[in-house]
């Protein structure tokens, strides 16, 4: 954890974070009126609307920072609002009940397919997010009154068991029946009434307060004792009693809900948050040693042939397009629908032939798209990213791929990476142990979770579900997200405020011994 | 729209998107090495008491020779670095230390390391555990060397220029 020392730039830069942010929403709202221009031919409907309902939900929340946190980090709001209106530029342009052409035809009387992404929802959702974002930083200012009603990033760790059982409860309910339901495939939704929500996404945030408060007190104990074999020390063993507790959860999941990237997700965000409590690299390998075991021991188990399908999907994913039949021989046979006889559908005659059914198309498509981008992408509107299924949410990468190009994607990228590098630089200069593993965990988890979702529709890693944090068509991941970033923004200012004065006047200072 | 205007929007929005991503770095580096107009204003007092050399005060730290820096060598804030400036810095598990140290051999009002006369002085505010500059065990406020560890129960701390 040496740092190199932040030469207290202990002066408010909100200044220049209102610069970045004007700048931001320039480039969101250039984002629009590309779409149209190149879609629609000219500047796009809700270009007005959007030009201010975009500016002033954005003009709030930097209010509020300046105003509660001014000494908070620069760049978090303004690459934060960036990512989240490219999202929704992105979104807009898929949803094609804007689109000019659309509205011309259901005007003459045509009758066209619905499409899923939904750009006025997407803003609804912006403004709940952001919404959430000023009450978080509400709530959390500094308030001089009663120190037990204060709610700081920091009296979290008085309540880490509840909210680590908080944590647990929230990733069991989608398994739940009555409540809990599958969409597309995955089982992490909640259904209350209208509303549907992925309390994944929050459960995640609640699990860094948990495994802050946990290790704090015991980071002592899993960094000081054991035996030391060449540049490794090992910890002893019952010290590896919690991260075997973890394992085993994560293979739970793996095994319940057969989403390798969630398991990830969480597995190495303790893994990380190990390291940056002990400082002990040891911590890293047996972690990784722990999570190659367990989804070789994974593959291995007959019952499980979901998981290895998974991963032979995207070892080779072409047999797989259209449809495929993993036979128990491991031979795969085509089902797409050209090969069947007229009546006939790929499950049904999978299910005849008793194999295992899957279907690679969504991911071959995605990357066909990002081929299609090439460097310079086809430019925003000019290409045809609807093609691939899902194209607004899980698969919103490689539709910005294909028209932002590389160049682009490598932009938003960068964006992510200075969001963590700013959550890490947070937890080098907080001063407070709790707080450093807080914004460390903080930040891990957006990198991880950025990593298995492109790193899956990109064909690095296999394919899992999660969105992507703020372009994503969806609410409780901007909801969850924006709070992430009032979380760090709090913090950042907590640790980039000037230190506490010490009383100078030694006269007045009365010593009062409590031993 | 002529396919040559599409592509020069295109490439001007790429441009506009990493022009951005340039700008959110030059915010960041003038947070690491201050702005040009920070150093300029930050240097101007460092420039101007150069022709009064000899006749300064005594009682400030003098910049040049004396430490600028107090580095945690030791124990869970390790790495962590402060700049000496006028005001005294305070170790102590309280919350509103400079440096709050958790550990349960520290006291919540430890120690603080305050400048006195051009010097650093170390004082110990009455600790259970005691504080120890080198190997002696600090019991009235002493001045502290440059590169001399003091240690606060696991936490050692030193001055570096």
């Amino acid at each position: 954890m040496s740092s190199p020392s932040e030469p207290a730039p202990q002066t408010p830069r909100t200044g220049a974070s209102l610069t970045l942010l004007v700048f931001a929403m320039v480039v969101t709202l250039a984002a629009f009126a590309q779409v149209g221009l190149a879609r629609d031919g000219g500047l796009p409907k809700g270009l007005f609307f959007y030009s201010v309902a975009l500016p002033v939900l954005a003009g709030t929340a930097y209010y509020v920072v300046a105003r509660f946190t001014p000494y908070a980090d620069p760049v978090l709001l303004p690459l934060a609002v960036l990512l989240n209106g490219i999202g929704l530029a992105m979104i807009y342009r898929l949803d094609l009940d804007t689109s000019r052409t659309k509205i011309a035809a259901v005007a003459a009387g045509q009758k066209l397919a619905e499409d899923e992404a939904k750009a006025l929802t997407q803003l609804q959702w912006t403004f709940i997010g952001i919404a959430l974002f000023v009450i978080a930083m509400i709530m959390m200012r500094d308030t001089k009154g009663d120190q037990r009603f204060t709610l700081t990033p920091k009296t979290l760790q008085r309540s880490t068991y509840t909210l680590g059982a908080l944590a647990i409860l929230l990733l069991i309910l989608p398994i739940v029946p009555g409540i809990g339901g599958e969409v597309n495939g995955a089982r992490v939704w909640v259904f209350i009434g209208p509303f549907s929500v992925q309390p994944g996404e929050f459960a995640k945030l609640l699990l860094v307060v948990f495994f802050a408060g946990y290790l704090v007190n015991k980071r002592q104990a899993l960094s000081l004792v054991g035996k030391k074999i060449g540049f490794l020390s090992l910890p002893r063993a019952r010290d590896l009693m919690p991260i075997l507790v973890i394992w085993l959860i994560t293979l739970g999941v793996l095994f319940v809900q057969k989403d390798l990237g969630t398991a990830l997700l969480y597995f190495g965000l303790f893994v990380s948050m190990l390291y940056i409590a002990t400082q002990r690299i040891s911590w890293v390998f047996i972690g990784t040693g722990l999570l190659a075991l367990g989804i070789f021991v994974a593959t291995l188990i007959p019952f499980l042939g979901h998981v290895n399908q998974r991963i032979d999907i995207w070892q080779n994913p072409k047999p797989y397009f259209d449809g495929g039949c993993l036979l128990d021989s491991g031979k795969v046979v085509s089902v797409a629908p050209d090969t069947l006889k007229p009546g006939e559908n790929g499950f049904g005659k999978c299910l005849q032939l008793g194999g295992e059914y899957a279907d690679s198309a969504q991911l071959l498509k995605g990357i066909y798209a990002l081929g299609e981008g090439g460097v310079l992408g086809t430019g925003l509107g000019q290409g045809e990213p609807w093609r691939t299924p899902l194209s607004f949410s899980d698969f919103i990468f490689d539709s910005l791929g294909e028209e932002l190009g590389l160049t682009g994607l490598m932009a938003l990228l960068v964006c992510y990476a200075l969001i963590v590098q700013r959550g890490m630089k947070t937890a080098l200069a907080a001063r407070d142990p709790f707080l450093k593993l807080f914004a460390g965990g903080v930040s891990f988890v957006l990198a991880l979770q950025v990593f298995v979702i492109v790193g899956g529709v990109t064909r690095l890693i296999p394919l899992t579900g999660l969105t992507t944090p703020f372009l994503s068509q969806g609410g409780s991941s901007l909801m969850a997200n924006w709070i992430l970033i009032a979380l760090l923004i709090r913090m950042s200012h907590d640790a980039r405020k000037p230190p506490p004065q010490a009383i100078q006047d030694e006269g007045m200072t009365q010593v009062v011994m409590t031993r | 729209m002529t396919a040559l205007t599409l592509t020069l929007i295109k490439l001007a929005f790429l441009a506009v998107l990493w022009l951005f991503v340039i700008a959110t770095v030059g915010v960041i580096r003038a947070d690491l090495f201050g702005s040009k107009a920070a150093t300029r204003s930050a240097s101007r007092p460092a420039r101007q008491p150069k022709p009064p050399r000899q006749q300064r005060a005594p009682a400030r730290p003098s910049r040049q020779s004396g430490p600028s820096k107090l580095v945690v060598t030791q124990g869970a804030l390790q790495g962590t670095t402060f700049d000496l400036g006028e005001a005294p810095i305070t170790i102590g598990r309280a919350n509103d230390s400079t440096l709050v140290v958790t550990d349960d051999y520290a006291s919540s009002r430890h120690a603080r390391i305050f400048a006195q006369d051009g010097q650093w002085i170390v004082e110990d505010l009455g600790s259970t555990n005691g504080t120890y500059l080198g190997r002696s065990r600090v019991t009235r406020p002493a001045p502290v060397p440059l590169g001399v560890p003091i240690r606060i129960g696991k936490t050692v701390l030193e001055l570096r220029k």
